[in-house]
């Protein structure tokens, strides 16, 4: 069943796209969204400026000059190591705060955030196999190889484990929601203590791979990595305006929502895949950037209500704000080095969302 | 009785190696100053150093004033903190890097992310991988590999000799020694929470083998968390610790208080010593200094008690 809504969600998403780009703008340009399309804008181009390298006008039109020839010096650092970095922060941002924003809908629980439904467990633990056992085994991997093998295997461990963890749920506890939670806590808890095994039977250097791991980075990003986020973005985003209309339904509670006619089986098959596709994604190729699923639609929701439809587009101009603010901090704070990314985003969106909650509180 | 590190953390005896130290540079550095003259008025190369074993060999080969960058593991000589520090070994940022322009990165096996250091080489700038070796032959194969890509090999030769000779110097009295091998307990720690012991295959594993001594633990791999029975179960005769480590469970008595240690030869003796963590564990050029500073407070620490 899982396989088969993911092909007919592949199949038929270009003609969706179609039809629902005028409603793609709408949400996209309401009052709030304007001010967060501001705000990312400047963010983008005060990170472009900012960063070890210093940059010129040249290195700006540097591709357009050069007449196929590689790019060379500071308009290299440019073209292919800052801007693609830029953009992947922000479609990152973007995919973990929709993620996130998708979670807590499923769970009617502002509490909820996509590592719930096991993605960055079953990535972890993925990654922690894979650095020592395969490390250990002695398997001489090549170079050229051993560049996409994390990822992959992290990317592969995250959809696994959030299937598996569906199927269980489904078997155990059929139909409902709340199953589908404590089968989760189960099931995490049963990944940190594979996580755990893999720390203890590491050496000295393995561990501090995995830590370093587990801390998150942006580093890795290049373009082709921002198109693929960002095709899946576009598509996803498109899908949405189905989902978030009967998630509404769903805030209801499930039993009512299956009373207004809300095939609850389904929508929960696709949240699951979403979040698996999105935040595996984000997660097998940056490690674990904690707290922008978590907050972004907790800042949306409080700015602007719990509506489903225009909270999941703002929660991810909001996500993509604040992973560009926190990356861009990580990568310019201590040049010539940089500091973990996953430091800032809780500095940063931790205060913010105190302040927002003090205000509201005072308004009630 | 014990050795401990005096305030500005160097034992006793150590001084005597630095002394030492000093005059053999002097005499491997003479026909360096009049090369150095030359080359460092034409050359351009400048290299970023990731890995505290590099850069001291760097210093060695006479080559600093080619680096424009180190990781923050690269703590001696002291010079080597003033020069711009692009962080952790494991966590580099490949813009940082390419903002000094360098011409040549040497990095160490453990330096990463993979993703950083392949955007470095696709930027053209050359990166140099030493694999990381902790035994003798290690560090000569390094000293060898950085004077070639650094040009100096003739400085490479001459620092490889010396610190041949030194080795065997040191090393001579410890393999004819015949008394009774003493067990050592080799403790790292980052925090007061966390105590590992160091089993086999560590580098506090090879320089204790060095030293004609034995590592009391030999049945795991790796470092593991430290557990009382295990540590009564190997009765150390000493116990090891890097300097660093000791301030932080709180020198002699704090670690006369981690669990089991009391009942233990060591505990009970107070048999407790502890060099700087890159002194002792770093397997660079001041390899044979470590050594004999190690053989010495094994031997005056075995002798007091």
């Amino acid at each position: 069943m899982l396989w088969q809504t993911m092909m007919t969600f592949l199949i038929s998403t270009p003609s969706r796209v179609a039809k629902s780009m005028p409603l793609f703008l709408k949400q996209l340009s309401s009052k709030p969204a304007w001010l967060c399309w501001l705000i990312l804008g400047l963010g983008v181009w005060a990170a472009a400026t900012m960063g070890a390298v210093t940059m010129t006008g040249q290195d700006w039109l540097a591709p357009l000059q050069q007449d196929g020839e590689p790019l060379s010096g500071s308009a290299y650092v440019l073209w292919h190591l800052r801007l693609p970095r830029i953009l992947f922060a922000v479609l990152v941002g973007g995919a973990l705060a929709l993620s996130g924003a998708l979670t807590q809908g499923l769970f009617r629980n502002p509490l909820a955030d996509p590592g719930l439904l096991g993605v960055t467990s079953g990535a972890a633990c993925a990654a922690a196999l894979t650095i020592v056992l395969l490390s250990g085994s002695g398997i001489e991997i090549p170079s050229a190889l051993r560049y996409w093998l994390l990822p992959a295997t992290a990317f592969a461990g995250a959809v696994t484990v959030c299937f598996i963890l569906d199927s269980v749920a489904r078997w155990l506890t059929a139909d409902s929601i709340a199953g589908l939670l404590l089968t989760g806590i189960a099931l995490n808890a049963l990944a940190a203590a594979v996580i755990g095994l893999c720390t203890y039977l590491a050496t000295d250097e393995q561990l501090r791979n995995l830590s370093f791991w587990t801390l998150g980075s942006l580093a890795g990003a290049n373009w082709t990595l921002t198109g693929v986020l960002l095709l899946a973005l576009i598509m996803v985003f498109c899908y949405l305006r189905r989902l978030t209309h009967v998630m509404n339904a769903l805030a209801l509670g499930e039993a009512a929502a299956a009373h207004v006619g809300v095939n609850v089986r389904a929508l929960r098959i696709r949240v699951i895949m979403l979040v698996a596709l999105l935040c595996g994604f984000a997660v097998a190729w940056c490690g674990m950037i904690g707290f922008i699923g978590l907050v972004a639609p907790h800042i949306v929701r409080l700015l602007i209500g719990p509506d489903q439809r225009r909270l999941a587009p703002l929660a991810m101009l909001v996500g993509a704000i604040l992973l560009l603010l926190a990356d861009t901090a990580a990568r310019t704070i201590a040049i010539p080095a940089e500091i973990p990314v996953g430091i800032f985003t809780a500095l940063l969106g931790a205060p913010f969302f105190l302040v927002l909650l003090a205000r509201m509180r005072r308004g009630v | 009785m014990f050795d401990v590190l005096n305030e500005d953390g160097m034992p006793q005896s150590r001084r005597h190696f630095l002394t030492q130290l000093g005059a053999g540079f002097a005499v491997a550095c003479l026909p360096q100053l009049a090369l150095a003259a030359e080359s460092g008025k034409k050359s351009t190369r400048r290299i970023v150093s990731v890995g505290g074993g590099l850069t001291e060999i760097i210093y060695a080969l006479g080559a600093e004033k080619e680096l424009v960058g180190v990781d923050t593991t690269s703590l001696y000589p002291q010079a080597a903190t003033r020069l711009p520090s692009v962080g952790y070994a494991r966590a580099l940022s490949s813009e940082g890097i390419l903002a000094l322009s360098p011409t040549l990165v040497l990095a160490s096996e453990d330096a990463g992310p993979p993703a950083v250091l392949r955007q470095i080489a696709t930027a053209g700038v050359p990166v140099t991988v030493l694999s990381a070796n902790d035994q003798f032959e290690g560090v000569i194969e390094r000293i060898k590999r950085v004077g070639a890509v650094v040009d100096r090999d003739t400085q490479a030769a001459q620092l490889e000799s010396q610190l041949t000779q030194e080795w065997q110097r040191v090393r001579a009295p410890i393999l004819a020694r015949k008394t009774a091998a003493p067990r050592v307990l080799f403790i790292l720690s980052h925090s007061p929470g966390s105590v590992m012991v160091g089993g086999k295959g560590t580098s506090a594993d090879a320089m204790i083998a060095y030293a004609g001594a034995r590592n009391a633990v030999e049945g795991f791999n790796g470092f593991k968390p430290l557990t009382p029975e295990a540590v009564i179960a190997a009765q150390p005769d000493i116990v090891l610790l890097t300097a660093q480590g000791m301030q932080v469970v709180g020198g002699v008595d704090g670690v006369l208080k981690l669990p089991g240690l009391a009942q233990t030869p060591a505990g009970q003796k107070r048999r407790i010593v502890a060099l700087e963590a890159m002194f002792m564990l770093g397997f660079g050029p001041r390899l044979p200094q470590a050594l004999s500073a190690l053989d010495q407070l094994f031997t005056k620490t075995m002798q007091s008690a």
